[in-house]
């Protein structure tokens, strides 16, 4: 992209898009980015720990348990989970049924449940439906498989426009489609969770199922992005 | 609620632009925000419908140009206040005064706060949005449906973009809580949900892809047959 389209996404957007480091101090397009570490705590940063430390002294929140909370989010559940999912279900034709078929159940059997993903729905991509998820209302996005949805998913270039525009949408991140593929938007307006499992990529038959896991991307699994074959000038 | 959180098929806020190799948090205190307000839900003080009509609460204009955790903060703040764990004056002059950066003396935590060994137990459970009351489904798989033209000032979670339009009932996703009644404390209200398909003209006319669709999860109240 230009950088005067990023310069007018900004403008528009205000710090919503959270696209740079220097939101370490509450995303204030005016802080230098230079230095992000020295600079006075921001306003949010200031509140956000005056509520800890209220809230902790009054007894009502456990710190080691939000350091808990933090860590499973950062670095046990994420897109990886569900990447092993997909890989799963190319290579094993009979556990591709049962994800597709009751997808919260089987996803169960591999420990993938739990908050923001009570129920589970897994769909299929095939050579002419292209699926694409969102959440136009909020940001329901299914935590057990795919772990925290992306600033991009929470911001309102695509809430507004996913539904709207799809093709135009998926045109901007790279994913051309012909007209006879039907596209199919999922707006997870109740306690249903999507996911998307992308079409597997040519040239990937020798591949073990922990290389094939390897190539899946969180975007391929929401929908804004193919999952490519593996390849060195890919 | 007509707000401005519901933004499906609004144009003018730019592109879409995928930060390549985005961490999950941006900064520390988008990280405790998250935490704080996950700890805080288990209190059980208050339901996911009611968090996110706090939410939608938030002025337009600020809404708009607010971070998402922003927004949970915004939110959190009000509920607390609301169920009187917190009064928001202390919160602002705790923040006037400053935050000693050394932790606070050793409290320990009240009988019902989680702990890190909870933690693992709270993301696993399924929380009750699915509901095992008998309910009958006022449609089933095919059926032709109109949504309803309704505008309610409380929360609701049928968007603009498809009141009003005729789909076609794709699935039936079982017995759900309402959350028209469940945000505003009037009760589960048990009803089924169903995958509600909507040709993409049906919703954008002529702007409208002649292949494309769009899936939305409906509730019975918001349904009448077409």
């Amino acid at each position: 992209m230009s950088g005067q389209h990023r310069h007018d996404h900004e403008r528009r957007e205000g710090h919503d898009h959270a696209h740079e480091h220097a939101d370490e101090h509450g995303g204030h397009s005016t802080e230098d980015p230079a230095h992000p570490h020295n600079a006075p705590l921001s306003d949010v940063q200031l509140r956000v720990k005056a509520l800890e430390s209220l809230l902790t002294e009054k007894g009502l929140v456990d710190p080691a348990a939000l350091d808990e909370l933090i860590d499973t989010y950062e670095t046990k559940v994420g897109p990886r989970n569900g990447a092993r999912v997909v890989a799963k279900a190319w290579a094993d034709p009979e556990f591709k049924r049962r994800l597709l078929a009751d997808s919260t159940a089987t996803l169960a059997e591999l420990g993938y449940i739990g908050r923001q993903g009570e129920d589970i729905l897994v769909i299929e991509n095939t050579p002419k439906v292209h699926n694409l998820v969102v959440c136009t209302l909020c940001s329901c996005y299914p935590w057990p498989v795919l772990g925290l949805p992306p600033v991009w998913y929470k911001s309102a270039p695509y809430r507004s426009r996913a539904v709207l525009d799809p093709r135009g949408v998926l045109r901007e991140v790279g994913v051309e489609l012909p007209d006879d593929v039907e596209v199919r938007v999922w707006d997870s307006t109740a306690e249903l969770r999507y996911m998307v499992l992308p079409e597997r990529p040519p040239s990937t038959e020798g591949l073990t199922e922990e290389q094939l896991a390897g190539l899946v991307t969180r975007d391929a699994m929401i929908g804004v992005a193919r999952v490519k074959a593996p390849g060195p000038s890919r | 609620m007509n707000g401005v959180h519901d933004l499906g098929g609004m144009h003018g806020f730019g592109l879409v632009i995928i930060e390549p190799d985005e961490p999950v948090f941006h900064a520390e205190w988008e990280r405790r925000i998250f935490a704080l307000r996950l700890a805080m839900s288990g209190w059980g003080r208050w339901n996911l419908d009611m968090a996110r009509h706090a939410r939608e609460q938030m002025p337009p204009a600020e809404y708009l140009t607010a971070s998402y955790y922003e927004r949970w903060l915004w939110g959190l703040e009000r509920q607390l206040e609301h169920h009187g764990f917190l009064v928001r004056a202390d919160l602002d002059r705790r923040v006037r005064e400053g935050v000693d950066h050394e932790p606070p003396d050793a409290v320990d935590p009240l009988p019902g706060a989680l702990r890190r060994d909870d933690v693992p137990r709270l993301l696993r459970n399924r929380r009750a949005a699915r509901l095992d009351d008998p309910v009958p489904p006022q449609f089933k798989a095919g059926d032709v449906v109109v949504t309803r033209n309704m505008n309610p000032v409380g929360h609701t979670r049928i968007p603009r973009y498809v009141r009003g339009r005729r789909g076609v009932i794709d699935r039936d996703h079982g017995v759900f809580i309402f959350p028209d009644t469940h945000a505003a404390g009037l009760g589960r209200k048990p009803q089924h949900v169903y995958s509600v398909r909507f040709a993409a003209r049906e919703l954008w006319g002529p702007d409208g892809h002649p292949q494309d669709t769009v899936y939305v999860d409906l509730w019975d109240d918001y349904l009448d047959p077409a």
